[in-house]
């Protein structure tokens, strides 16, 4: 794996390569000190051109947690406000001879653009309404820690698809592991065309029972004055995924923040059967994961390196044409 | 109304060219004799005397048709000249094998004065290889709100008028166009689209906009108003041409018009009946994003069939020159259009020729069909008319970019692709305006 641009690029054995490395991360994690050495002296920068809590503090820890040099760049207080390119962002970027490059940028295509640009890997943190990986790698290792298997499994992702790159990773990541997914909104929430990812489409929430999961994607307010939806109240009153609508075997997600009380009842969220707490917690041994994979994952075989290990994984040589 | 740089009328003798010209019915292996600029003759191959100080083309194996006609050229002129401008816009039109072109108004600021079209006029006099006609804006400053001083623009010259790049908005202001246009004549070049139902769509709406996550731009945003241009035309009795037609259903509501007896032309560019939304998969905006966007492959079949059944009379490359710092950002927020001039033909003929969509024939009449809708002569090879001749190796192949591009601007949707087919001499008005360097030097035919 050179760079992680879309869950179209992995295969179900990548996605479970990564899984399962997290999940060795996440026994790091339960250590007292829960560094490892692995990416020692080599540097990790981390470019975000929309704002973020999740993403860029989970990825910046998981790049602290192996031990890389992070560099964080926001575009609000950078060059790019002066006017800056892209493109010359990231070639000056590029001069500290960085091993990966996380970005986060509010238009499609634009961690695909600067893989071009970089001899660094490049790690799509979220680009436009087109794909956010990392976050369905997470919910896919979040899900299989509770269901074993997402084979069979069907899965309904509720709410506004259209203008959700969640949306479109996850019916991707959940598909190639084997689940059956629904998506369901209203038709002008939904995009024209979206069966061909390979879900079905529904309009209501009459038949959410035959569901497993139900992943409910947030709902922007702005959504209203653009005549997506008549009104929030009404939207709520019928897509909100509820106490009512769920029966407890559901297993409850979000890819936050959460608007209470819109695409959520407030007791849904709160309920056990919610997994919120628990997908956050999975992104950062997810993203370490992902760095691993990329800066270190030629030696696939070497187990993580326990934090007495005295000798660091040896790194691979990054930035050379793979 | 056409304007271009004087120079030496042609004098050659092109032997044993393979001469087709299907609207001329002229079809075989000819000497073709230009003399003074016109076509003198068309001998048996071999046959033809050599007039004192004509140069001798060795043609055999090559083709030779009438040159082709572009309806719809961004020549950037004025204001955006680092794009292209009126020399280099006409240098990639002769490479193109184009004797002739239109210019399109939305410059900066757009052609809407009098002056503004004698100034290009003026330009194009100096600076054009093959001859220009330029179009003015519809409304000022293209604002879509008062109409240009369209009688005055025609008497300086205006070929037509036309707000291309953006739609008539308003459904009044564009009825009010078409009853000038019985003052003062002038085609009416249409830029379909329908502004609230495209929104900031940026690409073609449908599966795989929904599989990129960029927003859609439906089909019905083109049809409707082309229906709604089509009906008003009717009811004015006026004449309009839509611009490259895009989508199954505004093919369908231009053969509907015309079965009424609407006077209404309509073109399609070689990207939209070669490419289709597909390739936008690859986010490459450098190559894939323009407007109208590439649409889905049933969309490409309806352009075809409209090409073969005439309800697409013409093709028009749309050719839209930008800048690299344009186009080396997300596809979103990249400039929309492509370069197409210097590869029309060959992709053409590559794309759909070679593989039997469509015969040779049909494509060398739609290549020069954009003429007449705008009141000039269709470019031909009959006995004593002006020289308008493409010379083509069908059996070239080259790879495009590679000896870079007469335009000044490099976004070409065919970059990187190996086409087979290619313009060797291109003699418009008259004069040559054109030969591939290494043909020239004798090295390759």
């Amino acid at each position: 794996m050179r760079h992680l641009l879309s869950i179209d690029d992995l295969t179900r054995e990548e996605i479970e390569a990564i899984l399962d490395r997290a999940e060795s991360f996440a026994e790091v994690g339960r250590r007292d000190i829960k560094k490892v050495p692995t990416l020692r002296g080599r540097t990790v920068v981390s470019l975000f051109y929309e704002s973020s809590t999740r993403t860029s503090s989970s990825f910046e820890l998981a790049a602290k947690r192996l031990s890389a040099d992070l560099v964080s760049v926001k575009a609000a207080g950078s060059s790019v406000e002066k006017g800056e390119s892209l493109k010359d962002t990231v070639a000056t970027l590029s001069a500290y001879d960085p091993a990966a490059i996380v970005i986060r940028h509010p238009y499609a295509g634009a961690a695909q653009m600067i893989a071009g640009w970089t001899p660094a890997a490049v790690v799509n943190a979220g680009d436009g309404k087109h794909e956010h990986p990392s976050q369905a790698l997470l919910d896919v290792y979040t899900l299989r820690r509770r269901l074993e298997s997402l084979e069979g499994r069907r899965i309904w992702i509720v709410g506004d698809v259209l203008h959700s790159r969640v949306a479109r990773s996850n019916v991707l990541a959940f598909t190639r592991m084997g689940a059956e997914v629904t998506v369901c909104g209203p038709p002008t929430l939904i995009p024209r065309g979206i069966e061909e990812l390979g879900c079905t489409v529904a309009h209501s929430l009459d038949g959410l029972e035959e569901a497993d999961v139900v992943y409910a994607l947030r709902m922007q307010t702005e959504r209203m004055s653009e005549s997506f939806v008549p009104s929030l109240r009404e939207y709520a009153a019928t897509f909100q995924v509820g106490s009512r609508r769920l029966h407890p075997r559901q297993l409850l997600m979000h890819p936050g923040p959460v608007n209470r009380g819109v695409e959520i009842s407030g007791e849904a969220i709160d309920s056990p059967q919610s997994l919120i707490a628990e997908q956050v917690a999975a992104g950062l041994v997810v993203r370490m994961a992902i760095l691993y994979e990329l800066l270190a994952g030629a030696e696939r075989s070497t187990p993580v390196p326990s934090d007495d290990d005295g000798a660091p994984a040896g790194p691979t040589p990054i930035g050379q044409p793979a | 109304m056409l304007d271009v740089r004087e120079g030496p009328a042609a004098e050659l003798v092109l032997r044993a060219a393979t001469v087709l010209d299907p609207v001329a019915g002229i079809e075989g292996q000819h000497d073709l004799v230009v003399r003074d600029g016109r076509v003198a003759e068309l001998a048996a191959p071999g046959a033809a005397a050599v007039p004192e100080g004509a140069e001798v083309v060795e043609a055999e194996g090559l083709h030779a048709f009438p040159a082709f006609f572009d309806p719809h050229v961004h020549l950037r002129t004025p204001g955006h000249e680092h794009k292209e401008d009126v020399e280099t816009g006409t240098r990639a039109a002769a490479a193109g094998g184009f004797c002739g072109i239109l210019a399109m108004a939305n410059t900066q600021p757009p052609v809407s004065t009098a002056a503004d079209v004698s100034a290009l006029r003026e330009q194009a006099r100096a600076a054009a290889s093959v001859p220009v006609g330029f179009l003015a804006t519809v409304t000022k400053d293209m604002r879509g709100e008062e109409l240009t001083e369209m009688v005055e623009l025609r008497e300086a010259g205006a070929v037509g008028f036309s707000d291309d790049g953006l739609p008539i908005r308003s459904a009044n202001v564009m009825r009010r166009a078409l009853q000038y246009q019985h003052l003062c004549g002038g085609n009416i070049a249409l830029h379909e689209e329908e502004p609230t139902l495209s929104g900031d769509g940026v690409m073609h709406e449908g599966p795989v906009s929904a599989a990129v996550g960029l927003a859609g731009v439906p089909s019905v945003s083109e049809s409707t108003m082309v229906a709604r241009d089509a009906a008003l035309a009717r009811y004015e009795n006026a004449r309009i041409h839509v611009q490259h037609l895009s989508a199954a259903e505004s093919v369908e509501a231009v053969a509907a018009a015309k079965a009424v007896g609407v006077e209404i032309s309509a073109e399609a560019s070689p990207h939209h009946l070669c490419l289709t939304d597909e390739a936008v998969r690859s986010l490459d905006p450098n190559r894939f994003k323009m407007n109208p966007p590439l649409r889905a492959e049933s969309d490409r079949q309806a352009l075809i069939a409209g090409l073969r059944d005439g309800t697409v009379e013409c093709i028009a490359t749309d050719h839209a020159p930008h800048q690299p710092e344009e186009k080396e950002v997300p596809f979103e927020q990249a400039a929309m259009g492509v370069t197409g001039l210097e590869t029309a033909f060959a992709a053409l003929h590559t794309e759909l020729v070679l593989p039997g969509v469509i015969g040779l024939d049909l494509l060398v009449e739609r290549l020069a069909g954009g003429a007449a809708p705008f009141g000039i002569e269709r470019p031909t090879l009959a006995l004593h008319s002006e020289a308008n001749v493409v010379l083509c190796d069908l059996g070239a192949e080259w790879t495009v970019g590679e000896d870079g591009y007469e335009s000044r601007s490099q976004n070409s949707w065919c970059a990187g692709r190996t086409l087979t087919g290619r313009v060797l001499m291109t003699i418009a008005a008259g004069q040559v305006a054109y030969r591939l360097r290494t043909f020239s030097l004798g090295v390759a035919t």
